[in-house]
């Protein structure tokens, strides 16, 4: 099957919003540039104003009032989603979300819910330099009352929106610019090309892979978002190249953290690589391996190996660029050390 | 009998349209009430504190109660929307008449309207919303406006804000979006010239009501502490705001008579002595009968000291689940 002939991932998020909007008329959508013919920066929202005028709103530059005025609307009923730009730029809007999105539920003991979506790209890898190009989702994970998501192309996109939107909590769903233009692959009949696949039940689901059927393997990669694609790559090489054997768990759901299938995992592998794109300090990493040394101490072999981006801004220039973000080849060269550490 | 007179309305804004506002406002009586019942509420609190009963903070609005219950007699709580600030003690009365509940929150007792989860500043009940982040309000009542507009519900957002918050940038970024989109959005500017102990000629630059004009929003100024003054011309521009669904801004120049928060006053003493002369409740009593305000400063003194034995007498609020 050829690329061309699946869904791209940027389209079914399209189709998603789209069936959203048919079946239900409190879902509106706000955002910069995202009425037709534009249809916003990544096109996700193409056609969507040209049906429904009226619930589609192109908003002034205001991204700190923004997050404002849908947690308002929330708070009355309606279920906006609010497209931002660039994940870059949910900085704007930190109050909105510390003071507010993710607290009015508890602060107003339970009177109230914030049903909003905020979806954004994250991720580099597209040369936009260092304020378009970062994987701030790690901020988010230290405000207690929200929900956060990472999309990667191997989830069922439709409901993942659907899910989103039908959520109670604020739900900041994120995605990444270089996913949009993937085709979006899905697990069938329990696997995903050469790997084993198990999807959890929860209502974002962790999608868990291996490459020898859940049998004792090197290690477990615990990723989410854009470097799923980038854990898989790796996951190959070390199968073609050293016939070393990974699994990998793709979080879908970062906030509440709920590293189950982690625990799982690392009790058939005893080590732990974490991949994120984010910085490497107080990331996503760090919470994950404060988590499962808390809890798997005697699982592991060794400590937890974190990947995740330089401590830096992150370059404009293509090859500086690359040196600065996580790579398969990062990953690569993390297991292999893991496999010669333990032979020793 | 005691008139301010020195009413200064900006050049757009008319006599009051015939259409009357679709609640009628109170009487004197009522206003005087309200406002007895506001300021008896505050001093309790701080007695309290002195007494070491409260823990915490509070943002007394003393000296500022005409501008709650001159703007909140217009509205029906159940349908329209009040979003207010950390000085949110007096809108919350004037707009629920919940004593007992606020009592209870502010002394974390059960029966808090928010649990004791929120405090003094950060109350809610339908319809009602403060947040305690200057400025950070604007937007979430901006949102609300869109989202009652879209409703066709006909409710009013009200949205209460002090001079010190207008150093905040989402103040005009709401401003622009309810321009805009042609909100129906009341923005009430208290300007009692200090942000906490600031004194605004250090803190703002140009005029408060072109702010408003800049984004095209209709704009009032009064500069008066009598409520009926208040609330004569809040009916005008409500009404106004309920006819033609567009944003407005009301200017209200007033001064808060006592802390900031509890005991932390730097301001000149003189400058607060002559204030006092132009108490809001002073120029309201003139205007009702000795013996009414007697019937009714005593019936306010009974409810609060009842309210406050009872919440005295109330367990904790409840644990966290």
């Amino acid at each position: 099957m050829t690329a061309t002939l699946e869904l791209r991932c940027g389209r079914a998020l399209n189709d998603a919003l789209t069936q959203l909007f048919e079946e239900r008329d409190d879902v509106y959508l706000l955002g910069e540039d995202i009425l037709d013919p534009y249809g916003g920066a990544f096109r996700i929202t193409q056609g969507l104003s040209s049906r429904w005028p009226e619930r589609v709103l192109t908003t002034p530059i205001s991204e700190a009032g923004l997050f404002g005025v849908a947690a308002g609307m929330a708070l009355r009923g309606y279920r906006p989603v609010l497209e931002i730009m660039f994940g870059d730029f949910i900085t704007l809007g930190f109050d909105q979300i510390v003071n507010g999105i993710g607290k009015f539920r508890e602060m107003f003991d339970d009177q109230v819910r914030v049903p909003l979506v905020v979806r954004t790209p994250m991720g580099g890898g597209r040369g936009y330099g260092p304020t378009h190009s970062q994987s701030l989702e790690k901020f988010l994970l230290g405000v207690p009352g929200i929900t956060v998501v990472a999309a990667n192309e191997f989830q069922d996109l439709r409901s993942l929106v659907r899910e989103a939107v039908g959520d109670d909590s604020p739900v900041f769903l994120i995605e990444h610019k270089l996913m949009y233009g993937r085709p979006n692959r899905r697990p069938q009949s329990g696997y995903l090309g050469e790997f084993d696949a198990l999807e959890t039940s929860e209502r974002y689901p962790a999608l868990c892979l291996s490459s020898n059927g859940f049998d004792r393997a090197a290690a477990t990669i615990v990723t989410y978002g854009g470097l799923v694609s980038a854990a898989v790559d790796a996951a190959v090489e070390l199968v073609v190249e050293d016939e070393t054997f990974v699994e990998i768990v793709a979080l879908g759901q970062l906030l509440p953290l709920a590293l189950e299938p982690v625990l799982e995992s690392v009790a058939r592998t005893g080590a732990l690589v974490t991949l994120e794109e984010g910085t490497l300090t107080a990331g996503v990493g760090a919470e994950i391996a404060a988590r499962v040394q808390e809890v798997a101490w005697t699982d592991l072999r060794g400590p937890v190996r974190r990947i995740a981006a330089a401590d830096r801004a992150i370059p404009a220039a293509g090859l500086l660029e690359a040196h600065t973000l996580p790579s398969a080849q990062k990953v690569v060269d993390t297991v292999r050390s893991i496999v010669r550490d333990s032979v020793r | 009998m005691v008139s301010c007179s020195d009413a200064v309305l900006a050049e757009e804004f008319h006599a009051p349209p015939a259409l009357a506002p679709s609640v009628s406002g109170w009487s004197i009586e009522q206003l005087y009430e309200q406002m007895v019942l506001i300021r008896r509420f505050e001093e309790s609190l701080l007695e309290l504190f002195a007494a070491g009963q409260l823990l915490g903070t509070t943002h007394t609005c003393i000296g500022q109660e005409a501008n709650a219950v001159g703007v909140l007699s217009h509205l029906e709580h159940g349908r329209d929307v009040v979003v207010s600030n950390h000085r949110c003690h007096g809108h919350y009365l004037a707009f629920t008449g919940d004593v007992d509940g606020l009592l209870c929150e502010v002394m974390g007792r059960e029966g808090g309207v928010c649990g004791g989860k929120g405090g003094s500043q950060h109350l809610c009940n339908d319809g009602f919303y403060s947040n305690g982040v200057l400025g950070s309000t604007i937007p979430v009542a901006t949102g609300i406006a869109l989202a009652e507009r879209e409703r066709r519900s006909g409710a009013l957002t009200v949205a209460f804000l002090g001079d010190g918050a207008l150093g905040q940038g989402v103040v005009y970024e709401s401003f622009n979006m309810a321009s805009l989109w042609e909100l129906p959005i009341l923005f009430v500017v208290e300007n009692n010239f200090y942000a906490q102990s600031t004194p605004i000629r250090l803190g703002l630059a140009g005029e408060i009501a072109a702010r408003g004009r800049a984004f095209g929003i209709k704009t009032a100024q009064l500069a008066t502490t009598d409520s009926t003054e208040i609330q004569r011309v809040a009916g005008a521009v409500i009404s106004r705001i309920r006819r033609h669904s567009r944003p407005f801004l009301l200017v209200l120049d007033t001064y808060r008579l006592s802390p900031h928060s509890k005991g932390d006053d730097v301001r000149d003493a003189v400058e607060i002595q002559d204030a006092w002369t132009r108490d809001p409740l002073h120029l309201a009593a003139a205007h009702v009968p000795s013996a009414v305000r007697s019937a009714v400063d005593a019936a306010c003194e009974q409810r609060l000291t009842d309210a406050i034995q009872r919440a005295l007498a109330a367990p904790p609020a409840r644990p966290l689940g």
